[in-house]
């Protein structure tokens, strides 16, 4: 079977686990080499815990397993200077780059009257202007390829549909939109794609915690993952409580390789229905 | 090789072009194909409809990859010839997995007949309309889930062939197909059946490759800015579309439903 990536080397961002994981180690199963970066350390108004060192080591080690290369290092997304001195060391040591996934990003909630001025901050920064600082350090490598290349950012089916509660999220999230349709656009001639994904709930640890499950439980005092899965699934018209990483890797999977030269400026969904509820 | 493994595929449209396209794509990656088309001229048609010959090559290639194939020639706007087939194709195959919905005319010409507004509807959106009510009840009884997938078009998103009635049938036809996917998509959710469309731009297939929409779009120049792509190329081929196709049917795409999935080489975002 001839791997659908092979001989590409892919960016990944927010790479230590979750849907980051397994965009690495889909792409890396497909035959790619990774450079992948993650925060691996906290941010202050995020109610759970992030990723840390060990997280981003495993997502080495389960790259490298299949065969594959991968540079991995700490690196914030809010900071341009340390992303592209991440993508341009990731490049010089394996030689060329093909595929960004701009996938980190963080979840907090509030209603819009209640949030505090630092939780918007945050999200903005991390979730809008940590995509477009991921964008913007692949470009000019993909671009020197001179063979085209697909870059896809982390959306959200709530970039397409709002809820509650989440007002920095989605505004987010949409703005993620607009930036994959003016950059379609503007590399289009480059033979360069630029598309989102936009999955609903997804079975990760951004979703599965405390916070998260007291938001979409309010009348359980300390809901369990099963009682949060009966509420999830209210969400979505297929019947399942979330999506997994997986489902959404196979996403990416498929707009980053050649199956879809022709692929760009779309919201590609993976939520079960959820935007058709 | 193997991503839709032992899964059956109804396909309409299936003689040449994209349908034939999708058929083999699928028998690629191990999927056994019912293959349909009408093998027929249709009198308000301007360029050649698919012939017997095609449909037999269709097989052919089919089965040159190592999957079993029927093909059966029917008219998308006949419901009872197209249940009998139906029942006919999955007697010798199996039960169907899959559904591609993608027979459909393009009728814009110089030189239209009258007919071309109300035959672009009967097949372009009641054909797919009586293509999905033939395979949906046969999925809901097996339960075993299911994919189906509406051959719409950009002309599905975008107002974009102008003012003659062929041109509206088909823009219309191809938008309706949305509406009708998300309603699919909807209502057959609890049956872990999914519905989504492929919004392919300009195909290099003897539909859109001919004469007759050449002739079309040198009379009406007003158009052509309007269906350029984004990205550097202006047909894209049949396999392009098909591997849309299989993403979306193959369990890779478990939870991807209700989606418009384009095929169009930036266009969408661009016009």
């Amino acid at each position: 079977m001839t791997a659908r990536v092979k001989g590409k080397v892919a960016f990944v961002t927010g790479a230590a686990r979750g849907q980051g994981r397994a965009h690495a180690v889909r792409l890396a199963a497909e035959g790619a080499d990774i450079i992948a970066i993650d925060l691996c350390g906290p941010i202050g108004t995020v109610p759970y815990a992030l990723a840390s060192e060990a997280d981003l080591k495993e997502t080495a080690r389960q790259v490298e397993a299949f065969g594959r290369k991968i540079v991995a290092s700490q690196a914030d997304v809010r900071d341009y200077s340390a992303l592209e001195a991440a993508v341009s060391q990731g490049v010089t040591k394996l030689g060329r780059l093909d595929i960004a996934v701009a996938n980190a990003g963080i979840l907090s909630a509030a209603p819009t009257d209640a949030l505090p001025e630092q939780s918007w901050q945050d999200m903005i920064d991390v979730n809008l202007t940590g995509v477009y600082h991921a964008a913007k350090a692949a470009i000019p490598h993909i671009r020197a390829g001179g063979e085209g290349g697909s870059i896809v950012l982390t959306s959200s089916a709530l970039g397409i549909r709002a809820m509650p509660n989440l007002p920095h999220y989605v505004a987010a999230k949409t703005g993620v939109i607009g930036l994959m349709r003016a950059m379609a656009l503007e590399l289009a001639a480059d033979k360069i794609r630029v598309n989102t994904v936009n999955p609903s709930i997804a079975d990760t640890l951004m979703v599965q915690n405390e916070a998260v499950h007291r938001l979409f439980v309010p009348h359980i005092e300390n809901p369990t993952r099963e009682q949060a899965a009966e509420v999830f699934a209210t969400l979505n018209p297929m019947p399942t409580p979330w999506v997994d990483a997986e489902d959404v890797a196979n996403a990416v999977l498929f707009l980053v390789s050649d199956e879809a030269r022709f692929v760009t400026g779309l919201e590609v969904k993976i939520d079960a229905g959820f935007c058709l509820a | 090789m193997g991503r839709v493994k032992n899964k059956v595929a109804f396909i309409t449209g299936a003689a040449r072009g994209q349908g034939r396209s999708h058929a083999l794509r699928l028998a690629e990656e191990g999927a056994d194909i019912i293959a349909l088309d009408i093998c027929m001229q249709l009198a308000s048609a301007r360029y050649d409809l698919a012939t017997s010959e095609d449909l037999a090559d269709t097989g052919k290639a089919v089965e040159a990859v190592g999957r079993r194939v029927i093909t059966l020639e029917v008219d998308v706007r006949d419901e009872q010839l197209l249940a009998d087939v139906f029942r006919q194709g999955v007697a010798e195959i199996g039960p169907v997995d899959i559904v591609i919905a993608n027979a459909g005319a393009a009728l814009f010409a110089v030189d239209q007949p009258h007919e071309a507004w109300q035959d672009t509807i009967d097949i372009n959106l009641t054909g797919v309309f009586n293509t999905i009510e033939t395979a949906v009840p046969s999925m809901i009884e097996r339960g075993q889930g299911g994919a189906i997938v509406l051959t719409s078009s950009t002309a599905g998103l975008r107002g974009i062939l102008g003012p003659s009635p062929g041109s509206l049938a088909y823009v219309a036809s191809k938008h309706g197909l949305v509406g009708l996917m998300r309603s699919y998509a909807n209502n057959l959710a609890a049956h872990s059946i999914r519905v989504n469309s492929a919004h392919p731009t300009g195909v290099e297939t003897p539909m859109i490759a001919t004469p007759s929409i050449e002739a079309f779009l040198k009379a009406n120049p007003q158009l052509v800015p309007h269906i350029t792509n984004a990205m550097p190329v202006d047909l894209i081929s049949p396999r392009d579309v098909s591997n849309a196709v299989l993403y979306l049917v193959s369990d890779e795409g478990r939870y991807v439903t209700g989606t418009m999935l384009s095929v169009d080489a930036g266009f969408s975002n661009k016009n």
